[in-house]
């Protein structure tokens, strides 16, 4: 499952040809260290661009995180870069905090970070500041195939109920400016509204808090049931009885609750409730991780193969989603709802009609969850994944394995973690205002974007 | 299910009575007893000997994993693997990472020397917390359900309020242990000083002396194999070959619906690859089992008559189960389900050296005696497991519950009764499962409190719910179990 190309270009002789034939070189991208977790949160200083009370704000917030803080600066390496443009009014505005910007860009750091914070284009109160947002859309998303050396490039985009001080904006900042966001880029992350509060430990936002994760034996569900563990999370896991001894091994590991189940049978949702009501009395936040592929062109598809990935992918989810939501009483502060998309079910992808469907199916369930659970404090998003180096992929071919992994502005695959950390953001209790989203985890995927 | 085996018993087992006119003393002074007698009947069977204050013994739930074929998917697995595994998945089912319990009550048949401390090294490789303290125990088939039994007691008295009970077996991984004479000769090199008296020592073993003996489980008083101490009761008693193929087909039936109806989701953890019994056969017959070759009590004048086959005796097996016991109270404080309470307990022996009784007639008195002790008869339970060590034992015991003479002149206590065969082994036993030795006991306590608690909560009411398990076991030994429904 390793990356050998990633490794030979980043090390010895094989890094100095690579750089001679001008071979794309991938970088190692900074991961959180579970030791020591938001610690350093930017390795270097952060340079916060952009005039008025939101820009001020943004700076205040990032002093408060004990970060470098900087409203200039003239030498030597920056960490990030934050390009608050959210008092705009004319395309023109953009201006000066785009050339200083422009400025400082060889300045940034291996694996930094370069985040827009902006309003939607859909809540501009004039055509040319409808034409000014959607032209800063433009800018990030450029911007972003344009950084080097692991760097990302991504926006934090407020809706018209949210403030650059609302607990998921600040949440949102922190996320893209840590090494959560390693395998980020090139995305939106739109902030509803100002609900939801800011955890007491960054590092444990989510103590007290039980998860429940499906397919959590293997591959990212488990790294999922991991990082949720290291957030403070109680984890239920739950997978196929076949796959027990891996499910029983990693809940071992995190200190977690093992439930072996099919969850495509009728009897299942009702099964995990009482377990888990009978076990916790409550569940905070739940993963729809689960799932299969059953490859094939849509002309020698048979219809068991199409049946199978939907009733996993998606028939399940929504069955368990229906009974979690008759059960208001287990999830007092709101049920935190989080489902695995992919970028195939965005983008489309040959072989994959019916994974597809049910990947493009929970973006548009997250969409149509989001008001409902929003009711009780919970949201619904949905997470998707890009090309991620697990077992699954490891089984695609080599030559198309090593396209795959390139085909992004990191040049490389992304790891389970990256997936994880996703997750555990948007079931944190600062991410109340984030809902109905679907969040790409691609390195920028070129197809799709 | 119309699996009520036909002509088991034909005739009085007058072969094994004749010899039974003498009954042992312990028995005799149990007949006497008639004090004890009029207390059993009169107290209900779930307060049986306890005194007020005194907790519970509930059964939470339990793990085991698939059990293995010898030489099959767990050939490379030592005791100590398969038994961690079965804990780590208990563990995991229950979210016990970290915790102490009070005892870990554990052992294997089949033991190689280094494993001395087989149960406490196997908790030592789970995710229990490391002062949970283990002890190794044996009583040959049915260790585990001793196990049970001590761990239910040390509740009972207060010592624990938590606990596990465990039992392992490999007979893939069987120890080897080298001649007698060569072990006496390596010894006496150790203590050998000087370089003559070692070449002498040396000189004295001849090649023979160099093979491995291979464990063997004959009886070491007979010398006969368990599977021809079966044989002769099962002459004895007049047991059909029909009869038997029946109880085995009932197992692989009972067994294999399970699985489909996912029973063992809560039951079992999967290990090396292996998700079901390897010696399960969806797909017997009673055709299929009808066409074995008989290969117990085949010598000798009654050959010919020969009934026990591979497909009514149990195989060799590999695996490890393990049940999660406690008090109401320790449950109820970690969010945890009670299934069953263990009510009562009883362990039987027979005479088997001179013959008295058969081997493995152990239930026939074991069981009872304690169905006397609680006022109950076989009508009273909802579900009956007998380890099916062979068919025929299963059929051998339920005769000898039957027959009312037996009962009053041998055990000394009256009859329990018929046994109704659709309350036998609904989800099958060792036939179809596999017997890893020390490890059927606690199977079968974890299926059976996990059979009561779905029947208290599909039918409900205020009636008791009650199961029997009777384990027969190697020296003529045995050990029968009441569990009730929480």
């Amino acid at each position: 499952m390793s990356d050998k190309y990633l490794e030979l270009v980043n090390s010895g002789f094989t890094k100095k040809l690579a750089q001679q034939l001008g071979l794309p070189r991938p970088a190692r991208l900074r991961r959180t260290n579970p030791s020591s977790v938001d610690h350093p949160l930017v390795p270097g200083p952060v340079v916060v661009l952009g005039e008025g009370a939101d820009a001020d704000a943004v700076a205040a917030t990032a002093l408060d995180w004990d970060l470098d803080v900087r409203r200039t600066i003239r030498e030597g390496r920056i960490g990030a870069l934050v390009l608050v443009l959210t008092q705009i009014d004319t395309p023109d505005q953009a201006a000066p905090v785009v050339t200083e910007a422009a400025s400082l860009l060889r300045s940034l750091g291996p694996s930094g970070r370069v985040v827009v914070v902006t309003r939607a284009a859909t809540d501009a109160a004039s055509p040319a500041q409808a034409a000014a947002r959607a032209g800063i859309e433009g800018l990030w998303r450029s911007l972003a195939k344009e950084l080097r050396y692991g760097a990302t490039g991504n926006a934090v985009v407020l809706r018209e109920q949210a403030e650059v001080t609302s607990p998921a904006a600040v949440g949102a900042l922190r996320f893209l400016l840590s090494a959560r966001s390693a395998f980020v880029s090139g995305q939106p992350i739109e902030v509803g509204d100002a609900t939801g509060s800011l955890p007491e430990d960054w590092t444990a936002p989510l103590t007290g808090k039980v998860a429940m994760v499906t397919g959590a034996a293997r591959g990212i569900g488990a790294q999922i049931a991991r990082v949720l563990h290291r957030e403070g999370a109680t984890v239920v896991g739950v997978d196929v009885p076949a796959a027990g001894e891996s499910l029983a091994r990693v809940m071992n590991q995190v200190h977690g609750l093992a439930i072996q189940a099919d969850i495509t049978s009728p009897e299942a949702p009702q099964r995990l409730i009482d377990r888990i009501r009978q076990r916790f009395g409550r569940l905070d936040v739940v993963v729809h991780n689960a799932g299969i592929t059953r490859d094939k062109l849509l002309a020698n598809m048979k219809p068991e193969q199409w049946q199978a990935v939907i009733d996993v992918n998606l028939n399940a989810q929504i069955a368990l989603n229906e009974a979690l939501l008759a059960t208001p009483e287990l999830s007092p502060e709101g049920l935190r709802i989080i489902t695995l998309s992919s970028t195939s079910g965005i983008a489309g992808n040959r072989g994959q009609t019916n994974y597809a469907f049910s990947k493009a199916g929970v973006i548009g369930l997250v969409r149509a969850l989001a008001p409902q659970v929003a009711q009780q404090g919970g949201t619904a998003n949905a997470v998707a994944p890009g090309f991620i180096e697990t077992e699954m992929t490891g089984k695609i071919p080599a030559a198309r394995r090593q396209v795959a992994r390139r085909l992004n502005s990191l040049q490389q695959g992304g790891l389970p973690v990256d997936v994880a950390e996703a997750i555990s953001f948007l079931a944190s209790p600062q991410s109340a205002g984030i809902n109905g989203q679907t969040l790409r985890v691609c390195g920028q995927h070129m197809v799709g974007a | 299910m119309a699996q009520q085996p036909r002509n088991t018993t034909s005739g009085k087992a007058t072969n094994g009575k004749s010899d039974g006119d003498k009954p042992a003393a312990e028995e005799s002074g149990r007949r006497r007893n008639s004090g004890g007698r009029e207390r059993a009947t009169s107290g209900s069977a779930a307060n049986r000997g306890k005194a007020p204050d005194q907790p519970r013994a509930a059964i939470i739930g339990s793990n085991r994993i698939p059990f293995g074929k010898a030489g099959g998917a767990y050939a490379e697995a030592t005791n100590q693997d398969m038994l961690t595994a079965a804990l780590s998945g208990l563990i995991a089912r229950h979210q016990l990472q970290g915790e102490r319990l009070g005892d870990v009550v554990g052992g294997a048949v089949l033991k190689h020397s280094r494993d001395f401390n087989l149960t406490r090294e196997a908790v030592l490789g789970t995710a229990l917390s490391p002062q949970t303290p283990a002890v190794d125990i044996q009583r040959a088939c049915a260790t585990s359900v001793e196990a049970v039994n001590v761990v239910a007691n040390k509740i009972r008295l207060g010592q624990i309020t938590s606990g596990i009970a465990a039992g392992v077996d490999s007979t893939s991984d069987a120890p080897i242990v080298v001649s007698d004479r060569l072990r006496k000769t390596l010894l006496r090199l150790s203590r050998a000083k000087t370089v003559p008296q070692r070449l002498k020592l040396v000189g004295q073993l001849r090649p023979s002396d160099l093979a491995p003996v291979a464990p063997n489980v004959n009886e070491p008083r007979t010398g006969l194999s368990m599977g021809e101490h079966q044989a002769i009761t099962t002459r004895q008693w007049d047991i059909t070959r029909e009869a038997q193929d029946e109880v085995a087909l009932a197992s692989h039936q009972n067994l294999a619906k399970a699985y489909s109806d996912g029973f063992f989701d809560d039951l079992l953890t999967p290990y090396r690859g292996l998700v079901r019994d390897e010696s399960l056969r969806e797909d017997t017959s009673a055709e299929k089992l009808a066409t074995l070759k008989p290969v117990f009590g085949t010598k000798g004048e009654h050959g010919a008559s020969a009934s026990m086959t591979a497909g009514n005796s149990t195989p060799l097996s590999d695996g490890a189960a393990s049940v999660l016991l406690g008090t109401p109270q320790w449950a109820q404080e970690r969010g945890l389900p009670v299934l069953a309470h263990v009510v009562d307990t009883e362990a039987a022996s027979v005479d088997f050296a001179r013959g008295t009784d058969g081997l493995l007639m152990g239930g026939a008195y074991a069981v009872p005696r304690l169905l006397h002790r609680n006022g109950l008869t076989l009508d009273d339970f909802t579900f009956v497991e007998i380890h099916e060590a062979f068919a025929s034992v299963v059929l051998t015991t339920a005769a000898a519950w039957a027959d009312e003479e037996f009962c009053a002149e041998r055990v000394g206590v009256p009859s329990p009764g018929e046994l109704d065969y659709d309350r036998l082994n609904v989800t099958g036993s060792s036939l179809a499962a596999g017997h890893p030795f020390a490890a059927t006991g606690a199977r079968i306590v974890g299926t059976l409190a996990a059979l009561l608690a779905q029947h208290k909560e599909q039918h409900g009411g205020d009636e008791p719910v009650r199961g029997l398990i009777s384990v027969c076991a190697a020296g003529g030994q045995a050990v029968a179990m009441i569990l009730e429904a929480a």
